[in-house]
């Protein structure tokens, strides 16, 4: 990597433009999940609507970064790196725009637990593991923007925690469901809320094995942890 | 070795030149199968092309070094063409390693007689034998439809591509077993450059194809095989997914990245 400047320089100046666009979207993201999040958490149903609202911004970076995938590799037909980079952005992008999917997805349960009423005993399992999945998400970008394989390994391996939490939150919640009938819509809403965020776990997972393509030229998707290891 | 060809360690240096083009170029030539040859310009990919049917040696007093083996008929044995001395024996080299310049040569003459020409120098005498023979190079060379109605034309009426074609149908005529192309396409158009192209995938069932060519995108599309070279030294060498989608020289992803040239 870091092969230095095309002698285009027209193509450094779009593969800056595209990756610059893909953190933007990231970013935008990890907002989206964090405010969905936080009206959950906080029952905030003008913040959930805002949510829902703004899940087009990432629709709209998400077509233009594949207009612009698409410019290069017509007027540029990329190799090796370049080839990957543009691989990975178009992967990546897809990735971020169906966790854009999932804050809604979260940002709708707050609204139908607002509506509902019932809200549930404690939120304290779905913050933990929201807080965890958002780091991967956050770390994830920051191996792509630094192409750093190494925290994109680190980030794989917090998956399994994600989905420990996910296993707590969910036998927590049949708990409350067996205690008190009355509860059950408010813990379906959290569970489903819970899946959003494993799933936005998955996804980071994701981005982090597009980074390892990128930097190394090894496609390691589909392997296990112990596997991947190996072939870094 | 299963490989038609062999090129090992070769050196080799230009007539009065003080320092070698070739600095010791290691390179098969698999069987049926395309190889390509990239490299900025002076990086030796043509001298190499040229030496593997010796076609240097028209004009003499270049000095080889190494060995380039060629398979021999019965499949097994390999001769090595630096060892060859006699005319006789350079022009059944270059009957077997066929080689396609960069600007198509047509002869002077009828596109019938253009094939015809070098089977009668083989000894091929029968009208009906060297008749059949035109025709299978021609449909070989994807050229047969457009030109059947008049063989009895001068060849330098036809379109570059078609000349082009008509040279591939001349090589081939002569049964060879290797196809050399020193940048086959660079002087066609693109609707011509992709006739040459798809010939090339088609002709590679029967021959073994070496191509040196300039536009990186061929090497990929066509070759199974791609060499990199830079200042008469082979940098990498590997399968051409490999060289194009993850090379493992940092000069070769420069290169063909559009990092320098």
């Amino acid at each position: 990597m870091g092969s230095g400047e095309h002698i285009s320089h027209k193509f450094d100046e779009e593969v800056d433009e595209v990756t610059t666009s893909v953190l933007q979207m990231g970013g935008l993201v990890y907002q989206q999940i964090e405010s969905a999040v936080t009206a959950l958490l906080s029952c905030d149903k003008a913040l959930a609507e805002k949510v829902i609202e703004d899940d087009v911004k990432v629709n709209t970076l998400d077509v233009q970064i594949d207009e612009m995938c698409n410019r290069i590799i017509v007027m540029r037909q990329p190799t090796a790196t370049d080839l990957r980079l543009i691989m990975a952005i178009i992967k990546i992008t897809n990735d971020l725009e169906r966790m854009g999917d999932e804050a809604k997805r979260i940002a709708r349960q707050a609204i139908d637990l607002v509506k509902r009423g019932a809200l549930p005993d404690t939120f304290d399992c779905i913050e933990q593991m929201a807080n965890r999945v958002k780091e991967m998400l956050n770390r994830s970008l920051d191996a792509f923007a630094r192409k750093n394989v190494e925290d994109a390994f680190e980030v794989i391996g917090l998956d399994s925690k994600v989905d420990k939490d996910y296993e707590n939150l969910t036998r927590q919640q049949i708990t409350y469901m067996m205690e008190d009938p009355r509860k059950i819509h408010a813990s379906i809403d959290l569970l489903w809320s819970a899946r959003a965020l494993e799933r936005i776990g998955d996804r980071s997972c994701n981005i982090c094995e597009y980074v390892i393509y990128l930097v190394k030229g090894k496609d390691v998707r589909h392997i296990d942890l112990k596997d991947l290891e190996q072939h870094l | 070795m299963s490989n038609m060809m062999e090129v090992q360690n070769l050196r080799f240096t230009y007539k009065g030149a003080a320092a070698p083009s070739l600095k010791g170029i290691s390179l098969p030539i698999e069987k049926n199968k395309v190889t390509a040859l990239i490299g900025p310009s002076g990086c030796g990919k043509s001298t190499l092309l040229r030496g593997m049917n010796r076609i240097h040696d028209l004009y003499p007093g270049h000095v080889y070094d190494g060995a380039i083996q060629l398979l021999n008929p019965d499949g097994e044995s390999y001769t090595d063409i630096l060892s060859l001395k006699k005319e006789a024996e350079m022009i059944r080299l270059r009957q077997r390693v066929g080689m396609i310049f960069q600007k198509p040569t047509p002869f002077p003459m009828t596109i019938y007689e253009n094939i015809a020409y070098g089977l009668k120098l083989s000894g091929v005498k029968k009208r009906a034998d060297i008749d059949e023979i035109v025709e299978n190079s021609l449909r070989d060379a994807a050229l047969w439809g457009e030109v059947k109605e008049r063989l009895n034309h001068d060849a330098r009426g036809l379109s570059g591509g078609q000349q082009q074609r008509l040279c591939i149908a001349r090589a081939i005529a002569l049964k060879p077993e290797v196809i050399l192309f020193d940048e086959p396409t660079s002087a066609l158009d693109p609707i011509s450059t992709l006739a040459i192209e798809e010939m090339i995938s088609v002709l590679r069932e029967s021959y073994s194809i070496c191509i040196v060519t300039h536009n990186m995108q061929q090497a990929a599309r066509i070759s199974d095989y791609t060499g990199f070279m830079y200042l008469g030294e082979m940098i990498e060498f590997d399968q051409t997914d490999n060289i194009f989608m993850k090379p493992s020289v940092k000069q070769t992803e420069d290169y063909i990245s559009g990092r320098f040239g």
